[in-house]
């Protein structure tokens, strides 16, 4: 039936309040706890907010986004492309590794060869780990969901692995690799993080990411191949019938979203780490990403506020315990706001619904995602 | 129809002077719908005329912009379905509302599942289920997937589901449009059945005959407005054409005589196996050449689904041939098929014809966005592409208009199959493949598809039918080819081809697939 566009129209601006309303209702039930808590909410909040707004802390703020929007650029794309790439975490790890055993073994070659080396190395090491676990479900219909689980955790001992390496691992006592060459450093000069009073991890990461960004985002809408992968994401049945290789798509998307997540990984290592320690837990980035993602509605430029929105929390949330709040409130306030999100989600998906589910009938999204699962 | 269960006295259903607006856009203008006990009620209208838009308020998923709903006399307000089912009124949709994963019985008794103290209680489930199956003479394997039993089988279960649970007003939207013949035959004696039993019927139909065969009065609506209501007793088919769509529609296809040229498809000792492994296409030769149309009547569930997967890449055989222009497509790839010559008008539009969340130009170049002028160096061209959907808009009569960048799930069912139909068209191959292609569509939208593939013909194509139609298969065929538990057990000419014949060679041995 005829329902115009006034209708999507109204849907898709009620998409961007929907995220307003998430992130509000998140900093709401943030204040609730910590008025159980005693705590003032002004001067918790107030210090959240003064801390992000002043150069040095705006200056930490990028620096903290710049994996976070590059690994929601990788879980945004898989989105898009019908993958769920929940193994960004582990491919953001290997992407850091490969730079940093690039960055310590061929410390010696110019900066302008070692950081290209560096990210290529991160790129091909995370779109590695991505076209892997493609290859286990276009073959042998293995669900990616589970192998990219656990590849994250093979990935994690594999970095512990390969830091504690004599030729990689540190020749201090500390439990990590030795520190990467100055060479593969995207670290500002120290007169200029001096004389502007930037923190002293300002990087230009950031110039990459919002190249980034702009380079997903003209993939997926302006290339055959983003043409590709989106219809596969969204009927890999018409996508087939159209004449489209379904397998091919899929382990081209993940290798794009893993090569992202690889990338994010030596940013981070290259512009703020400089080394990888031993892990005795996963670190999250690629968690991160897909909450980064959300946020962001899968949007390339939406990911880019959501990351630095979730850069701007973590980094002002790392200063709450001075005014006596726990620093944990920060999760609470996304796990609130991813809630919500994912609540609207499902609504938006309703959409091409033209007429709704019976009660109790599941959406049919999830009867599709079914289809999908039992086809294989 | 005499109107021999119909309580003129007893109104069920009152709809009065309903409005029903989408931003400036106005769907319903004014309409009046009067049901009364024990009738068949038909709502005519063509695709994206309002009917759906006027059904959907009376089982509450959406509310009028003005006007009353009175149920059993009484004015009701429906928030959702769950409102109106309690007021006894039951809605079959035209898209299937089906858990693929799940087994018909639990499709059915979803959510009024019986329970045995805390757990389900499916064998009593099971036993419901085919009982009411049996009483209304619907067979259904209780224990198949629904993602493994065809079109005409969920159709059936969908049925039963709003038999099941027990609603008074049965709202059926396009409820035979995949059916059978034969499963037609069926349906129409179990709305007998049911008005007799008290129950009223509101069916939303563009087939003018079965309207004719099972309705007591029909609602006409054109463009969202109240035409009127008629008794069909006293009109014919044409007056109810002509009411539908505002002018006069010829049934007749203008085929002009011409001579086929030489083979463009060559099935030879085809095998392949159905979803549960059991042989279905079973030694099956057939040829179609230039020029000619060859129809394949038979009962759903024959092989011809199956058929169709094979030689469009979708499904692999176990053995034969399967040559287009010489090139054996034989398990390749829809890619490879489509490359040597396929195109398709598939079956399940939704599944396999469209991505439903793509706009109307992204569907249009399904096979073609890494051609020019769609795409230059693997970057789209956005000019070209709307241009192309611009025009496809305007010669397929793809409504609403300058709908370029509307998704195509928002699109009529209708409409969504124009889009597919002018694209594969365009596509131009040497064969063309249609599988059910007026499913659900009105006489108008029936008339311009039928030109089409005519047209194919004339020009020179092969065109390969498969349809549940056989007012179709006959109308269109140059040749129609009776297939038979996986095999064509008899070829005959198009012209003169006699309906009971054709359906005496397609009941065979009358083994059904179920």
């Amino acid at each position: 039936m005829s329902k115009k566009k006034g209708f999507l129209e109204f849907v898709a601006g009620n998409r961007f309040i929907h995220i307003l309303l998430s992130i509000l209702l998140g900093f709401l039930v943030g204040a609730i706890f910590l008025a159980i808590m005693g705590l003032s909410v002004g001067e918790a909040y107030g210090r959240l907010i003064t801390s992000v707004t002043s150069l040095k802390g705006f200056s930490y703020v990028i620096v903290y986004s710049i994996p976070y929007i590059v690994v929601g650029l990788s879980v945004a794309f898989s989105f898009k492309t019908g993958v769920f790439n929940i193994g960004a975490e582990g491919q953001f790890v290997m992407g850091s590794m490969a730079a940093a055993v690039v960055g310590i073994l061929a410390g010696g070659l110019p900066k302008i060869v070692l950081i290209p080396l560096c990210f290529l190395a991160a790129m091909l090491a995370g779109a590695i780990w991505g076209v892997i676990v493609g290859f286990l479900k276009t073959k042998w219909g293995i669900n990616e969901v589970l192998s990219m689980i656990m590849f994250n955790w093979v990935a994690f001992y594999l970095s512990n692995f390969i830091a504690g390496i004599p030729a990689i691992h540190s020749d201090g006592t500390a439990e990590a690799t030795k520190n990467i060459s100055d060479n593969a450093s995207t670290l500002l000069s120290k007169d200029l993080i001096n004389s502007l009073g930037l923190c002293p991890t300002a990087n230009w990461g950031i110039l990459v990411a919002i190249a980034v960004t702009v380079l997903v985002w003209f993939i997926i809408e302006k290339t055959t191949l983003g043409y590709e992968l989106k219809a596969v994401g969204s009927n890999k049945f018409a996508a087939e019938y159209g004449g489209i290789n379904v397998n091919r798509s899929i382990l081209t998307a993940l290798a794009i979203s893993g090569a992202l997540a690889g990338l994010g990984g030596s940013l981070q290592l290259m512009g703020m780490g400089s080394r990888i320690s031993v892990f005795s837990s996963q670190e999250g980035f690629g968690f991160a990403g897909i909450v980064v993602a959300l946020i962001g509605c899968s949007n390339p430029f939406g990911v880019l506020i959501a990351g630095i929105f979730y850069g701007a929390l973590t980094f002002g949330g790392s200063k709450l315990n001075l005014v006596g709040a726990p620093t944990q409130l920060i999760n609470v306030i996304v796990g609130t706001v991813v809630f919500f999100i994912a609540i609207s989600i499902i609504f938006q998906r309703l959409r091409y619904i033209r007429k709704p589910a019976k009660p109790k009938a599941p959406a049919p999204d999830k009867k599709a995602n079914g289809k999908e699962a039992a086809e294989k | 129809m005499a109107k021999q269960y119909v309580d003129m006295n007893t109104p069920v259903i009152e709809m009065r002077n309903i409005v029903k607006k989408f931003g400036d856009f106005t769907a319903n203008d004014g309409i009046n719908l009067t049901v009364h006990k024990g009738e068949i009620h038909a709502i005519l209208g063509e695709n994206g005329a309002g009917k759906s838009t006027l059904m959907n308020q009376l089982y509450g998923l959406l509310k009028p912009t003005s006007g009353d709903i009175l149920v059993n006399g009484k004015k009701i307000e429906m928030n959702n379905p769950r409102d109106a089912i309690a007021a006894g009124i039951g809605m079959v949709h035209q898209h299937f509302m089906l858990v693929q994963p799940f087994t018909v019985t639990e499709n059915i008794v979803l959510g009024t599942e019986p329970t045995k103290g805390v757990s389900l209680d499916m064998a009593t489930a099971r036993k419901n289920v085919v009982e009411i199956s049996e009483r209304y003479g619907l067979s259904i394997d209780p224990d198949a997937k629904i993602e493994d039993i065809s079109v005409g089988m969920q159709q059936r279960v969908e049925i039963l589901k709003a038999l099941y649970r027990g609603a008074d007003i049965l709202i059926l939207d396009e409820p035979t449009s995949s059916l059978t013949p034969q499963e037609i035959v069926e349906l129409i004696d179990i709305m007998h059945n049911l008005v007799k039993d008290g129950k009223s019927i509101i069916i939303i139909t563009h087939k003018l005959k079965e309207i004719k065969e099972s309705a007591d009065f029909c609602t006409i609506i054109r463009l969202g407005r109240y035409i009127g209501t008629v008794d069909v007793d006293t009109v014919t088919e044409s007056d109810l054409a002509s009411m539908m769509v505002g002018r006069n529609v010829t049934f007749k296809v203008d085929k002009p005589e011409q001579t086929p040229g030489e083979v463009v498809l060559d099935v030879q000792d085809l095998h392949c196996l159905d979803y549960r492994g059991i042989e279905i296409v079973r030694g099956l030769d057939l040829q179609v050449r230039r020029g000619e149309i060859v129809g394949i009547a038979g009962i759903d569930g024959n092989g011809q689904t199956e058929l169709v997967e094979v030689i469009t890449g979708l499904r692999k055989g176990t053995s034969g041939k399967v040559l287009v222009n010489g090139v054996d497509v034989f398990n390749k790839s829809p890619n490879f098929g489509f490359k040597h010559g396929v195109s398709s008008i598939p079956a399940d539009r939704q599944k396999h014809g469209l991505v439903l969340d793509f706009s109307i130009e992204d569907n249009l170049i399904l096979q073609n966005y890494g051609k020019e002028p769609y795409s230059q160096k693997n970057i789209l061209q956005r000019d070209p592409i709307f241009a192309h959907a611009t025009e496809s808009i305007e010669k397929y009569d793809i409504r609403p208009g300058n709908s370029e960048k509307r998704p195509a799930g928002t699109l009529s069912g209708g409409n969504q199959q124009k889009v597919i139909i002018a694209r594969e068209v365009q596509n131009d191959k040497d064969l063309l493949i249609a599988v059910n292609p007026t499913r659900g569509l009105d006489v108008g939208a029936i008339e311009y598809v039928h030109k089409y593939i005519v047209d194919q013909r004339n020009k020179g194509k092969a065109v390969l039918l498969v349809s549940f139609e056989l007012d179709e298969i006959m109308s269109l065929s140059d040749i129609i080819d009776v297939i038979f538990d996986g095999k064509i057990v008899a070829s005959l000419p198009g012209k003169g081809a006699d309906e009971n014949e054709l359906g005496l060679m397609m009941a065979g041995g009358g083994k059904k697939h179920e």
